[in-house]
């Protein structure tokens, strides 16, 4: 790792989440691993040089539904270079892996190419060859033919019905029906948004190895020992013969967290031919090749008194399933938490349509759900003549009204107050179309969001080195939110050693265990981890200090020694004073070594692989006594074009509170990146579909629109947050998730405010105003 | 495996020969052509790479016009000084296409022949139906996903839209193109699509783009070109217009005007209607707005596209005004 060259200071030993003692964890250390990157010295998974590596190429389904009738090798295995050619004919059988819940599966055979069509864009065969450039050529040769059946296009095709009502998503208090029929003011409204893919920058793709019946994958990935898990059960080796590394990932945002179909066609023909395999996906096969964000659909009615007082709000949402796998993407999360309301009514249901099985994005759930009360709680502030940021107040929800729990913090209304404040809030001009600058109309508006804490237990390793040097272990990852520079300040200050002592070490499944990064769970579990296992290191440390008769420390109590910037002594000053290497140098040791982690005293070897490879074991945010959620509120301002209808984001002010902060510089990044990302998602954003063909036809980066620096004006983050005792060891709350949600109904509402149009259909395109 | 080999041509008159070869294709800065081969729609049997040729980046500006060579970087004339003062609308088409990175390798001739991003050109492998691929394979856009397809100059063989900016601004301003000595301009160099939408440009087989020339004159030197898109960066045009404008000694009415339409069009798109409304009055909003109608004279659209019927002649009209501001 690259050294950084901020010095951690007078760090003491002592409890970090008192936040006295934050010039390590809280500090605004630069990601250790941007020089790396920024020069290209990063070596990402893929880039990988191995000996005999061979190169496997997908072949994709070019129909949406029905059958393979038969597959024509013969051409691509005359081709030049060509070592196999995998069809579900002739590729090994694997077995079905567990889900991500650890759920026993079926015992069935699984196979990655299929013969059964749900999709365009399904792998139905692959090529291997000696070179990229020959595996390329040859599976253009594969000859599929079909016998083609109908497809479910949307959830707007007439043969996709009402779908699967999802029992478990039903939220319900009070008689949410007959309050809305008695409100005085009534607001009904649909809220669509499109199918939107993660679009990471690095493709995804592998390398494969067996070595025997050991299996080592370099691949990126949001969790390690998760995927090595599924890849296990596939091939049927035990899980310790399953080796992931991931040293970097150039960007995931949900979709590198689980094993995919092209893992294990790649890991298929690696054993097959006795060689590594090398897969990466084409841009284009990245639309399909796993799922982006599912398409949704809500109605959103709220009943309220002519004050503007919520008396109902009854829910229904729909998002997209595939034929074949079970996506729910929970529309009601953000609609049964933010607002109070004595009766609530909140129902999903799921369609299944001809896609791959949607997946994890940025967000899941709390996105959609936000654009939906969002936009709807905007409609009814102008349906009563109060302004919207007020109405968002008058309607404070201050416990959590689900749950019926107090919030653990919730520094919502700090944050309403704070982003007004910076915005300028208080000289908006409340009338639609009331506010321009020559051609342009301008709109301000505001949205709330939230993400839940989601919390877990995990494990680290924490090694003092002879030079005085510490080193930190973990299989967890750092797919640029600056997990290597906040594990180094927690050991550093935990220790009493400079950040740039401390060395971190990620993404390798020999490291100690780790689950998930995803839910924006991943630094309040390792801080929590590591402040563990380095708290051990430095009491065997100091024990080794007051007890070995060679330490010049010997038969002092340990509360009168202190380590600070890497040396020990005495707090005044008055006795010894050594580096730590020379203690361990005078002692006879080379090293301290120290293995952490969260998991309850009582636990078996069976709970921890659990607890690491599924997300079984993840806790409830609201357990106990309180409900955790992070929060923010999007302050922005728009301008459109009359004549045009083009939409530009021309100021951001969101004030955010995901407690306490590690590493201010690195939240604050994370929150412009989800906003960003928030721009994109309400401007730009959007799976355009061949009806006839049930085909995304957008399935690269000229077409499929994100956000460049041009669409991006200064954004101001505030930090609103104090630390949570309840929501991690350290006091942090999420981070990678909060910054998207509420932005697009944000933007969706400014929309409303500079034209007098209201979109409720994303992204909002220029045809929608003109 | 598909084996193509490369060539680099020593001389002009070299390139071309090697050029009119079956199966071999012209190499300059490769941004279309790389591109085009991995999405498996060029499939060149030789690359001629012409970009050590010396001498074909020249860019000379003088009174009577720009001369500038086939191989000069979309980027280097788009900050060219002499360029901007004298044709600004040319300058501001360049660095509102594509990227910087674009810009920086692709050059002037390999911009005019830039294909089209319609994406049923762009994906064989999915969609067999492409006239302008495979003459008389059909069209697989019409009744699929249209919103980024052509509202003029449309066949029923073929709606692909023109992406470019650059030639926009060259049809305003009665650009020539010069294939060694043959000139012509580029408003004859462009092909509608017509019956044979896979003959895009007029030229022959053996026959290379050495430079283009653009005339001066009073209406290029007052010139913008507006550029209007969902992203404000790195993507091509939902309606574009170039416009020139010369006015009377009174600085109100207008003596020459020249507007051309991009992005809506299957070619670059000159719009005379619009200039021959104009032209001896006296620019006011109302009369440049009515006027500018005539732009999309004929427009027929594919349901999705509809918005740039709507969209071209307020580009158009505000191009126009946009230049009346600065009288």
């Amino acid at each position: 790792m690259t050294v950084h060259n901020i010095r951690v200071g007078e760090s003491k030993r002592g409890d970090a989440s008192d936040g006295t003692l934050a010039e390590a964890v809280g500090g605004r250390l630069s990601r250790v691993d941007g020089p790396a990157k920024i020069t290209g010295a990063a070596k990402y998974a893929v880039e990988q040089q191995l000996e005999g590596l061979a190169y496997a190429v997908l072949v994709e389904s070019t129909i949406a539904s029905g059958k393979v009738r038969a597959i024509d090798t013969a051409s691509a295995e005359a081709s030049p270079g060509v070592l196999r050619v995998l069809t579900p004919d002739t590729i090994i059988s694997l077995r079905t892996a567990s889900d991500w819940l650890g759920t026993t599966p079926p015992d069935k055979p699984y196979c990655p190419l299929a013969r059964d069509i749900t999709f365009s864009g399904q792998h139905v065969a692959a090529v291997v060859a000696e070179t990229f450039e020959q595996a390329v050529a040859a599976a253009a040769l594969v000859n599929v033919s079909y016998d083609e059946t109908p497809s479910i296009v949307d959830l707007s095709d007439g043969k996709a019905g009402d779908g699967i009502a999802i029992d478990a998503m039903t939220k319900e208090w009070g008689d949410a029906p007959a309050a809305f029929a008695a409100a005085p003011v009534r607001i009904c409204a649909a809220y669509n948004t499109p199918r939107e893919y993660q679009a990471p920058m690095e493709p995804h793709g592998l390398i494969a190895r067996w070595e025997g019946d050991r299996l080592t994958v370099w691949e990126p990935s949001q969790w390690l020992d998760g995927m090595a898990r599924t890849y296990a059960e596939w091939f049927e080796v035990p899980f310790e013969n399953v080796r992931l590394v991931s040293p970097y990932i150039g960007g995931g945002f949900g979709s590198k967290a689980l094993a995919l179909s092209h893992g294990a066609v790649a890991a298929s023909a690696a054993k097959m031919i006795g060689r590594p395999v090398k897969l990466v996906m084409t841009r284009p096969q990245t639309f399909t090749g796993y799922g982006g964000r599912a398409a949704t659909r809500q109605t959103v009615t709220i009943g309220a008194d002519r004050d503007g007082v919520i008396q109902s709000i009854v829910h229904r949402g729909v998002n997209e399933t595939s034929i074949d796998g079970m996506w729910v993407e929970p529309l009601g999360s953000v609609t049964s938490i933010m607002y109070a309301t004595p009766n609530f009514s909140s129902k999903q249901n799921v369609v299944r349509v001809n896609s791959v099985v949607p997946g994890a994005m940025r967000a899941p759930g709390e996105n959609p759900s936000a654009f939906g009360i969002e936009s709807a709680i905007d409609e009814l502030a102008y349906e009563v003549g109060i302004d919207p940021l007020e109405i968002r107040l008058r309607n404070y929800a201050e416990q959590d009204p689900h749950a019926k729990k107090a919030w653990s913090t919730r520094q919502l209304r700090e944050a309403f107050a704070a982003g007004a404040e910076r915005f300028g809030w208080s000289r908006r001009s409340p009338k639609p179309r009331s506010m321009r600058d020559g051609n342009q109309l301008i709109g301000w508006g505001v949205a709330a969001g939230t993400y839940p804490v989601r919390r877990a237990y995990g494990e680290a390793v924490v090694r003092i080195l002879a030079d005085g040097s510490v080193e930190v272990e973990s299989s967890s990852i750092d797919m640029g939110q600056g997990t290597y520079t906040i594990l180094a300040q927690t050991a550093a200050e935990t220790l009493g050693v400079p950040a740039d002592d401390v060395v971190v070490k990620l993404g390798d499944s020999r490291f100690a265990r780790a689950g998930v990064s995803g839910g924006s769970r991943l630094a309040g579990v390792m801080t929590g981890a590591v402040h563990k296992a380095a708290t051990s290191a430095l009491d065997q440390l100091v024990g080794l200090a007051i007890s070995d008769p060679r330490s010049p420390f010997h038969a002092l109590q340990a509360n009168t020694l202190v380590v600070a910037n890497g040396r020990i002594g005495s707090p005044r000053g008055d006795g010894p004073d050594v580096s730590i290497a020379e203690l361990l140098k005078s002692v006879g040791r080379d090293r301290i070594e120290a293995t952490g982690d969260t998991m309850p005293a009582n636990s078996t070897a069976e709970d921890r692989y659990k607890n690491y490879t599924t997300i079984a074991m993840a806790l409830p945010h609201t357990e106990g006594d309180y409900s955790r959620y992070s929060w923010c509120a999007h302050f922005i301002e728009v301008r459109v074009d009359e004549d045009f209808g083009t939409v530009r984001v021309s100021r951001v002010v969101s004030a955010l509170d995901s407690g306490r902060l590690y590493n201010p510089k690195l939240a604050e990044s994370q929150w412009k990146g989800g906003i960003i990302m928030g721009i994109g998602q309400a401007l730009l954003e959007e799976g355009i579909m061949d009806r006839r063909h049930g085909r995304i036809v957008n399935n690269n980066l000229a077409d499929y629109l994100v956000p460049t620096n041009a669409d991006i004006p200064d954004i101001e983050v505030i930090s609103v947050g104090i630390p949570d005792p309840h929501s991690s060891a350290l006091g942090g709350k999420g981070v990678g998730e909060l910054g998207i949600v509420g932005v697009a109904p944000a933007i969706a509402n400014a929309v409303f405010h500079a034209t007098g149009k209201r979109v409720r259909d994303l992204p909002i395109t220029l045809e929608k105003l003109i | 495996m598909r084996d193509f080999s490369y060539l680099r041509a020593t001389s002009t008159d070299a390139a071309r020969q090697a050029a009119a070869l079956p199966g071999a294709m012209l190499l300059a800065g490769g941004t279309t052509l790389i591109d085009l081969a991995k999405c498996g729609v060029a499939e060149p049997d030789t690359l001629v790479d012409i970009t050590h040729l010396k001498g074909l980046d020249r860019i000379a500006v003088d009174e009577r016009g720009a001369t500038i060579g086939a191989l000069a970087r979309m980027g280097h004339v788009a900050d060219h000084a002499d360029i901007k003062s004298r044709f600004p609308a040319i300058s501001e088409a360049l660095w509102q296409a594509a990227s910087a990175q674009i810009r920086n390798m692709a050059t002037i001739g390999g911009n005019l022949m830039q294909r089209t991003r319609c994406p049923y050109f762009r994906d064989p492998a999915n969609f067999a139906a492409c006239n302008k691929r495979v003459s008389g394979s059909g069209c697989s856009a019409i009744g699929g996903v249209t919103r980024g397809h052509a509202v003029l100059g449309t066949s029923e063989a073929c709606i692909a839209m023109y992406p470019g900016d650059l030639a926009t601004a060259l049809v305003a301003f009665d650009a020539t193109v010069h294939l060694g000595e043959r000139k012509l301009l580029v408003d004859d160099f462009f092909l509608l699509p017509g019956t044979t939408p896979d003959r895009e440009h007029a030229i022959e087989p053996g026959e290379m783009i050495t430079a283009i020339a653009i005339p001066g004159s009073a209406a290029a030197r007052r010139s913008t070109y507006l550029k209007i898109r969902d992203r404000q960066s790195y993507e091509f045009a939902a309606a574009s217009a170039a416009v020139g404008i010369e006015f009377e000694a009174d600085g109100r009415t207008i003596r020459d005007l020249r507007v051309a339409l991009g992005g809506v069009a299957t070619k670059p798109w000159r719009v005379r209607a619009v200039e021959d409304a104009l032209k001896g009055k006296v620019l006011e909003p109302e009369t440049v707005r009515a006027a500018s109608l005539l732009a999309v004279e004929g427009a027929v659209d594919h349901g999705a596209n509809h918005y740039k019927i709507e969209l071209a002649p307020r580009v158009v009209a505000r191009a126009i005004l946009k230049l009346g501001e600065t009288a």
